[in-house]
């Protein structure tokens, strides 16, 4: 179950990255800092074994959406309650290292994201036979192509049995077979009654997955609904 | 919220920092080894043979000064700047973030160990022998471990924040090499700042490391009490204000 309650989330322009001098330069000009809506008075619902798809254009807070349900940041005003085992594929290969194997890569990963050591050797073949990219597992990651990086990221997130699956995107550099794979496993994934959130600028893939569309325009929710409906709505409005 | 399996995920980070470190050294681990060598060979030269210093054993001496103040300059300047270099892994897992700039400072450890192994052979080499003193070296190695990592936890926060933290470690590691009675001994201090310098924890922990090497005695309890007290009030502080820091990493990366 993922729950938004009036959510808000501003982040300062030129934050990141802020040298001592920019922090002596605020404090002496006493400059009140100005804020970036990313998300602004955000309200949803996801019960469980629902699968949602936030679609909207670039900028419009999606990435800052899911990075509040995996955790990875706090909302400035309103309640995010996300209840179960959070896995997130978000941008391809972070938490990956360029100069470990496959395998190490794989531990790596599934340690992160919270399996145990125990478990992870369990089904340590069961993620190998998945990604399927032959003696590659035994090689350094940079020479990976995109989509030998993506399966294996794919494999290890979905073997970490999560409650919650967050894909962001990254399905598209997967060949048609191994697509077909992942829909295939995401299928049973939901017919486990857990719950799904997909980014994606492919229409298509979008209603193969998503019963459910939230179409975010600027941080403001424009329209919550049956997938059609609000692929239609979002197509006529990026169309115009 | 996350709750995995931390001694899986400290265990892998650690040998993720050793991997990459040393996978493209054709000498791989004797690097660890031949760093303090040439740093004490040369400032034995410098100091013993041309400066004639009068300090008995002093090949030891200095190592007993190098190995503790390389790993403390090492594990904290890298630590520092460990947050800001996994940025791809706090924006994208919700790892407790505690872990990175901790695992940090552990996977130096491993280097520490092998140094460790250098020193006590030098040790034993040269004359010196093993006595029950000995006991007390996992104690203070562990303490200096912890105060490396309340110290680390602080600045790798605050390090996010403001990005230059880490070249004012830096910089305070080089004039610490000089507070730190590596190539002199704690006696030649004029007595008006013994007391000051004492309070410096890392000059603590080398004085501790040649009395029971040098001296074959156990250190002094006050010097063990200023050790731990300090080492274990660094790490408390460091907790916290890592705690109270961490809720808008993710904002500032």
């Amino acid at each position: 179950m993922i729950e938004f309650n009036r959510v808000t989330k501003a982040f300062r322009h030129g934050a990141n990255a802020r040298l001592l001098r920019a922090h002596l330069q605020d404090a002496i000009k006493r400059q009140k800092p100005d804020y970036f809506h990313a998300l602004s008075n955000v309200s949803f619902r996801i019960e469980n074994g629902e699968s949602l798809a936030v679609v909207g254009r670039n900028g419009a807070g999606k990435s800052t959406l899911l990075g509040l349900v995996a955790g990875l940041a706090q909302p400035s005003e309103g309640r995010v309650s996300v209840e179960g085992r959070v896995a997130a594929l978000l941008e391809l290969g972070s938490g990956f290292h360029a100069e470990l194997t496959g395998a190490e890569n794989l531990r790596l990963n599934a340690s992160l994201l919270g399996l145990s050591r125990a478990r992870t050797e369990e089904v340590y073949d069961a993620i190998v036979g998945f990604a399927d990219i032959g003696d590659f597992i035994n090689e350094p990651l940079r020479i990976f192509s995109s989509g030998m990086l993506m399966r294996l990221a794919f494999a290890v997130a979905i073997h970490v049995d999560p409650d919650i699956l967050i894909v962001d995107e990254v399905l598209a550099v997967g060949d048609v077979a191994f697509q077909a794979k992942c829909f295939e496993r995401i299928r049973r994934f939901k017919a486990d009654r857990k719950t799904l959130l997909f980014v994606s600028h492919a229409p298509v893939l979008v209603r193969e997955l998503c019963e459910r569309a939230l179409w975010l325009d600027r941080g403001h929710v424009m329209m919550d609904g049956p997938v059609n409906q609000v692929l239609e709505a979002y197509e006529g409005q990026a169309g115009a | 919220m996350w709750n995995g399996d931390y001694q899986f995920l400290l265990s892998n980070l650690i040998q993720k920092d050793f991997k990459i470190r040393y996978r493209n050294m054709s000498l791989g681990v004797l690097w660890s080894l031949l760093n303090p060598l040439v740093t004490m060979g040369v400032l034995a030269f410098v100091f013993g043979r041309l400066l004639h210093s009068q300090q008995r054993n002093y090949p030891v001496f200095l190592l007993c000064g190098l190995v503790p103040f390389n790993f403390f300059s090492l594990a904290w300047g890298s630590a520092t700047s460990s947050l800001v270099d996994s940025t791809s892994i706090i924006k994208r897992v919700a790892v407790p973030r505690e872990v990175i700039p901790i695992s940090t400072v552990l996977g130096n450890c491993l280097h520490l160990l092998i140094q460790i192994g250098l020193l006590l052979v030098f040790t034993l080499a040269t004359g010196e022998r093993v006595t029950w003193n000995w006991l007390w070296l996992p104690f203070i190695w562990g303490m200096f471990v912890a105060l490396v990592c309340g110290l680390s936890l602080v600045s790798s926060a605050v390090n996010i924040y403001v990005r230059d933290t880490r070249y004012v470690v830096e910089s305070f590691n080089a004039v610490l090499f000089w507070l730190v009675p590596i190539v002199y001994s704690f006696e030649n201090i004029s007595p008006r700042y013994a007391e000051v310098y004492r309070l410096n924890p890392v000059a603590a922990m080398v004085m501790a490391l040649r009395r029971i090497l040098m001296d074959a005695a156990a250190p002094a309890p006050s010097l063990l009490v200023q050790l731990s007290l300090g080492s274990l009030v660094t790490l408390g502080i460091g907790l916290f204000v890592f705690h109270r820091l961490k809720q808008s990493f993710y904002d500032y990366l």
